[in-house]
């Protein structure tokens, strides 16, 4: 077992959330796991990455070779094609819908939608609006973890279990509204992949 | 013991931790910070009450931290690379002095410049100091080299030089700890001269220093992290060192048994490993992160031994930070690619926040300089640099801390008028106060802006020596009292700021404008836990 994951979004979107929340299930399925993450200047409103690789033989490099990456998971639709040359040709691209324009020159948002639709497996999903309906606008990344949840390979309850853990400080109704916001992310993909 | 799921930066905190830390010493710089953060969060450290605070800058981190070793006790200090520039006199003279306790000075490179103005490689310090130097390969090593380090730094009584990069200081991975060994007592070293570098003592410890640099390389604690493993190719021998060998690993793993394979994570290393290899392979690729430290030596200037493949002949490419991708390409090996990235997509460069006020006190700025023209607003390093970027195109500078208010007083001497600079609160505490005091003495005519978000923004918002203490420092430093103006940068202030910074420019001794309001993200976080502490 394998799993490639590059995390992608704007910097102060909170990708690492996404990433704790894995590295998390990941320990708890006893899966080796290497996980490089952006700190520094880029976390002011720049493009961040993460690269999450998990497998269950020890993972030598910290990146993902170009072409190799199974999942792209991003919060911000622009990111997601910015590493378009990491995935790979059966890889799956799931991506929030919602853009977060902080530079002048943000492209028409049908325009990258179009790109993304070009990319064989692909989610795009609401994850703001599902977000608000599941009660809380902060929850979007977990609806993505959600959606996402079905190409990485470790259990739902596991999953669940870590978010559980992540969320656990900060009281039961935060860790409610975040299971609830990755349960309907869930639903939204299995839908379509139905 | 429990596995922990930890950064590089932290394991090497942990790892300090359990090997008995007494004191840990730093200025924050991207990618070292987490080292202290980590220590600063840990509930051990402090029931321990293990030193923690941040210093001014590197050069008192590293002299605080030889002040620990002196009394016996281990100790150490993180910073980025280009501290170690700041702390080279005191680091390069720690191995001369040598040390009581064990002391370890880690060194963040930064390959690349994700965060950074240069990509130095700090193993060049190692040599240039004549001390030993660790660069793990991954966050494990990381944990067990430093226990090394303290044992070897104690045994040789020698700081030990501690190397990582970017990738692994900000990738996290599962770390198996160690039973934690208790702190050191205070012990003053035996000989009283021992930190007494007088010419006379001076030339003794020298050359003790060059012995020691010469026998410690045969000591274990530097040999076990420099493994040979021999394969059925001859054609082909491999050096890989640090983090260069999880690449090379990526790429070779099913067919590891085909190469001979010199991993290197320790300096200096003995000659006899080199020969071993060269002996057995026709020819060498020679993969290191960073600056071609090794292949260098091992060409040397004839360069006319064994063919030797790496940075220098252009197989690796000569700068940037390596990738699984370019070792591929190294070896030889097929390179995958996914598809282009798509033209739609735009660069997206880091930028001030919403409700930064920098960004007010540059609009400022700007206006207040226009009737004079470009090129007049020397600045520094930190989150006011992004103003350099459009739409403020600003300033005109940004090379080390401090160096705005210096360079201005330089500029001021060509004749350039009006000559300001715009220096953060952190940076201007950092380096940028003898500076001052430069200009205070010669009453250079220069106008010099702290630009003051109570933090130290850049690297994530730690405690900035400067909070509340700037108009004191620039008065005591002998700054005219009325020209150590305050002012607030918010929009609704904008003519009366721009009035006062043109009104200042005109003064023809130092001024110095405090443009206060508190970093935007510091002030939410503080707002935050204000309000779950009710
Ligand atoms: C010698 C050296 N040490 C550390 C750094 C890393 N560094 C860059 S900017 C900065 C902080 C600057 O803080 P401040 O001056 O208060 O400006 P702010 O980012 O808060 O606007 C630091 C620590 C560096 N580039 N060089």
């Amino acid at each position: 077992m394998k799993n490639d994951i590059i995390l992608s979004g704007v910097g102060g979107q909170g990708i690492l959330s996404i990433a704790a929340a894995i590295g998390l299930a990941a320990v708890a399925n006893e899966l080796f796991l290497k996980q490089s993450e952006v700190h520094g200047m880029s976390q002011r409103g720049g493009d961040v990455q993460s690269h999450l690789r998990l497998s269950d033989k020890p993972v030598s490099s910290d990146l993902i070779p170009h072409g190799k990456a199974d999942l792209i998971i991003s919060v911000e639709p622009m990111e997601s094609l910015r590493y378009l040359p990491w995935l790979s040709g059966e890889g799956w691209l799931v991506t929030n819908s919602n853009p977060f324009i902080n530079i002048p020159d943000y492209p028409p948002v049908e325009d990258i939608i179009t790109e993304i639709k070009k990319v064989k497996n692909h989610i795009i999903i609401d994850a703001d609006t599902i977000a608000k309906e599941v009660g809380s606008a902060r929850s979007g990344n977990m609806v993505i973890l959600g959606a996402s949840s079905w190409f990485i390979d470790m259990s739902e309850g596991s999953i669940r279990e870590a978010i559980k853990n992540l969320f656990g400080k900060k009281g039961e109704e935060i860790v409610e509204v975040n299971l609830k916001a990755f349960m309907a992310g869930r639903a939204y993909t299995a839908g379509i992949r139905s | 013991m429990k596995k922990l799921l930890l950064l590089g930066d932290e394991a090497i905190a942990q790892a300090a931790l359990d090997a008995g830390l007494s004191g840990m010493y730093a200025y924050p710089g991207t990618p070292s910070t987490e080292i202290m953060e980590y220590i600063q969060a840990s509930p051990e450290a402090a029931d321990r009450k293990v030193h923690r605070e941040w210093s001014s800058n590197e050069k008192t981190a590293m002299e605080a931290a030889l002040g620990m070793s002196y009394a016996g006790k281990r100790a150490m200090v993180a910073m980025k690379h280009v501290g170690l520039n700041v702390a080279a006199d005191g680091f390069i003279n720690s191995a001369m002095t040598g040390v009581n306790g064990g002391l370890i000075v880690v060194s963040a490179d930064d390959p690349s410049m994700h965060s950074s103005q240069n990509e130095q490689d700090s193993r060049f310090y190692g040599r240039f100091a004549l001390v030993p130097c660790f660069e793990p390969s991954n966050q494990q090593e990381a944990y067990e080299m430093i226990f090394d380090a303290f044992e070897l730094s104690e045994k040789f009584r020698i700081p030990v030089l501690f190397r990582i990069t970017t990738r692994l200081a900000h990738s996290r991975a599962s770390v198996s700890g160690r039973e934690p060994v208790p702190e050191k007592k205070l012990t003053l070293p035996e000989d009283p001269g021992q930190f007494v570098l007088l010419p006379a003592i001076a030339r003794k410890k020298y050359k003790n220093l060059l012995s020691t640099f010469e026998t410690v390389k045969y000591d274990f604690r530097l040999g076990k992290y420099n493994n040979f493993s021999d394969g059925r190719k001859r054609e082909l021998g491999i050096i890989a060192c640090g983090i260069a060998y999880n690449y090379l690993m990526e790429n070779i793993s099913d067919a590891a048994d085909d190469f001979p394979v010199l991993k290197i994570s320790a300096y200096p290393f003995t000659k006899e490993l080199i020969v071993d290899i060269t002996s057995r392979c026709d020819e060498i690729l020679v993969l290191e992160e960073g600056a071609p430290v090794v292949e260098e030596a091992l060409r040397g200037i004839l360069d006319n031994g064994i063919k030797i493949y790496g940075r220098l002949d252009g197989t690796v490419p000569r700068d940037g930070e390596l990738n699984p991708s370019i070792v591929a390409r190294a070896l030889g090996l097929p390179v995958s690619f996914g598809d282009n990235v798509p033209a739609v997509v735009k660069m997206r460069p880091p930028s001030f926040c919403k409700g930064c006020g920098h960004a007010d006190m540059f609009t400022a700025l700007n206006e207040a300089v226009n009737p004079f023209g470009p090129g007049r607003v020397f600045s520094d390093i930190g989150c006011y640099t992004l103003a350099a970027l459009p739409p403020y195109c600003s300033i005109i500078s940004c090379v080390d801390m401090g160096a705005s208010v210096t360079m201005s007083v330089g500029a001021a001497d060509a004749g350039l008028f009006p000559s300001i600079a715009v220096i953060g609160d952190s940076t201007f505490t950092h380096s940028g106060m003898t500076g001052l005091l430069d200009a205070v003495v010669k009453n250079s005519p220069v106008t010099i802006i702290i630009t003051d978000n109570s933090t130290t923004g850049m690297t994530g918002g730690q405690q900035s020596q400067a909070t509340g203490r700037l108009r004191q420092i620039c008065e005591g430093l002998g700054v005219a009292s009325e020209h150590v103006i305050e002012i607030v940068p918010l929009r609704k202030n904008h003519d009366e700021n721009v009035r006062i910074m043109r009104e200042e420019f005109e003064y023809k001794d130092v001024s110095v404008i405090i443009a206060s309001r508190e970093c935007i993200q510091t002030a939410t976080r503080r707002k935050r836990t204000e309000a779950s502490a009710e």
